[in-house]
């Protein structure tokens, strides 16, 4: 079994965002694999521990993302590349790189988050998958592969669907699909020897120019009332109620 | 300049959902003087009316047995149809689960640009400028498009749709379905029961932390939402504990919720889950601690044990609501 994992790098989801000069400071906030794609390369490593093959990783970044790849192979990826991009690159250009880059190479399965906890646009996996003609299951809460059919469980706004699709085929991670492990000793000595192969985005020959542009980042104020509602329980919850009703109009 | 905007409208639980009025709504405002064109995928003309109430000027239905339920399979081709025919420069899907699954699919299909989960439109110099959340709600971006088809989808409960009007008239047509490939094969829905309002397009969302002590502790939280026709959330404590699925998450890497109203049981307030909340309208916090975070950011606190304010809180408003 091919596995390829398209992978991101963002901030530490515990980390502080802040704006500044219209742009979100990065330089020193710690960066981490997207939690949801860490989902992804588990599944990838259990598909391949229970199946035999190969497990990539792909990113589409700069050189910082290094230390992403790096991660996914102490995990146990068999290999890692890295895509070259500029920033600017929006959706459309990272899965235009991505597909351009996958095209050729015999994948049997595709495994990707569900959305990445910056950006939060869900859509780069998806255009991945219709530029390389892959049917698509989103969200995934349990895989099972067997016979040339993925079996997916996944999250539909709270109800669970059960699908199954042909492979080759691309699934989506949501929480709740595994738990990822930690790298071992062994396996971080083993990343560090191995070599990320880099892909520049001239020699892969695809529309780079972004379709979509982010014009300003700001963060809004937080102007919260900051009321403690004092007495018996009883008596809090009356005036609650009455503030909910008559000074905040919500209910 | 005009534009042709497509909205796909969307029928969930027998009745068309409110997120596809507010798409209608800033279709409208996007076309300056263009045509707005719903259309219904799996679904006969019923809706057709109370679409064109809402604003549009045209619908499109497109039926067919395998269109039923949702594939990507079966609607993107079927989106696509419909956007040829109504030469579509904008299309517009809610933020929903259909939405999330199919614009990215029909706007890469079209080498289109696409701004997911805007919660906000406007039109400055003739450029339509999309407002979004990043990081969860930590930060908020303007976006456009540059160039080409406009796709986006649009975060439920955030813009305002149209008051009905029953007086306006306008065309509804059948298109024929198109031949489909269904790779995707649906065995099984199960239906959460539990979880009867969708917690993101919920105007009022009752949400559990790790104060709630168990699964059970939950109950008294579901009472309070049945009350309130509200959805019921967690934090990502009550999630980890296994209180709850995880489906019910709010935060950064949960759901992101945009209410009415927030109701936060026993929740500390990590920057995690404040992440997935913060832009609620009205943020009330119940907490045994007085320092907990959460009474930071909250408009009314409590300091007190759930157990005791919820069931309270919920007979106050069973004898408002009736």
């Amino acid at each position: 079994m091919e596995i390829l994992v398209l992978l991101k790098q963002t901030f530490d989801t515990e980390a502080k965002v802040t704006v500044k000069d219209g742009r979100i400071l990065d330089d020193d906030v710690t960066l981490v694999i997207n939690p949801y794609d860490e989902y992804a390369v588990e599944e990838a490593l259990k598909v391949r521990e229970a199946q035999g093959g190969t497990v990539t990783v792909v990113s589409v970044g700069g050189d910082r993302v290094e230390e992403a790849l790096r991660r996914a192979l102490a995990m146990g990826a068999d290999e890692a590349v890295l895509v070259e991009a500029q920033p600017g690159a929006d959706e459309f250009v990272v899965a235009n790189l991505l597909a351009a880059w996958a095209k050729g190479k015999a994948f049997d399965l595709v495994l990707a988050g569900n959305v990445s906890v910056d950006t939060g646009a869900g859509q780069t996996a998806l255009r991945f998958a219709e530029a390389m003609n892959l049917p698509h299951v989103a969200a995934a809460l349990r895989l099972e592969v067997a016979g040339g059919k993925a079996t997916v469980h996944r999250d539909a706004e709270g109800d669970t669907e059960v699908l199954e699709v042909p492979l080759p085929a691309l699934v989506t991670a949501q929480q709740g699909l595994n738990e990822p492990r930690y790298p071992s000793v062994p396996g971080i000595m083993k990343a560090k020897r191995k070599t990320i192969a880099r892909v520049g985005a001239g020699e892969l020959g695809v529309d780079v120019s972004a379709r979509t542009e982010v014009t300003s980042v700001f963060q809004a104020e937080q102007n919260r009332l900051n009321k403690i509602i004092k007495g018996e329980p009883a008596e809090q919850a009356k005036e609650l109620v009455r503030l909910l009703r008559g000074e905040a109009k919500v209910v | 300049m005009a534009r042709n905007v497509l909205v796909l409208a969307e029928v969930r639980n027998g009745a068309l959902r409110p997120v596809s009025f507010e798409c209608i709504a800033a279709g409208r405002s996007m076309a300056e003087g263009g045509p707005v064109t719903a259309v219904l995928i799996g679904q006969g003309g019923s809706f057709a009316q109370e679409l064109i109430a809402r604003g549009a000027d045209k619908v499109i239905t497109i039926q067919g047995d395998h269109l039923k339920e949702y594939t990507p399979d079966g609607w993107l081709g079927a989106l696509h149809n419909a956007a040829l025919e109504a030469k579509a420069d904008t299309v517009l899907l809610g933020h929903t689960g259909i939405g999330r699954d199919l614009a990215p699919r029909f706007a890469m299909r079209n080498g289109a640009g696409m701004v997911s989960d805007a919660i906000d439109v406007k039109v400055e110099g003739g450029n339509v400028v999309f407002t979004r959340p990043i990081y969860a709600g930590k930060a908020f971006a303007t976006q456009v498009v540059k160039e080409g088809m406009i796709v986006a989808t649009i975060r439920p409960n955030n813009l305002p749709a149209l008051e009905a009007d029953s007086s306006r008239s306008g065309e509804v047509a059948d298109m024929a379905a198109p031949a489909a490939d269904l790779r995707t094969v649906i065995k099984e829905i199960v239906r959460k029961a539990a979880a009867g309002v969708d917690l993101t397009s919920a105007k009022i969302v009752v949400s559990g932390g790790r104060g709630v002590k168990s699964a059970d502790g939950f109950k008294p939280l579901y009472e309070l939402a049945e009350v309130l026709g509200a959805g019921v959330g967690a934090s990502r404590a009550a999630a980890d504990a296994g209180y709850c699925d995880y489906a019910m998450q709010v935060g950064q890497t949960g759901k992101t919720v945009t209410p009415d109203l927030y109701i936060a049981c026993g929740i500390s307030g990590a920057i995690q889950h404040l992440a997935g909340m913060s832009a609620s309208k009205v943020i009330v916090a119940i907490n045994k601690d007085p320092e907990a975070p959460i009474f930071k950011v909250a408009d009314y606190g409590i300091v007190g044990d759930l157990f005791e304010v919820v069931p309270l809180l919920t007979q106050e408003f069973k004898a408002l609501l009736g």
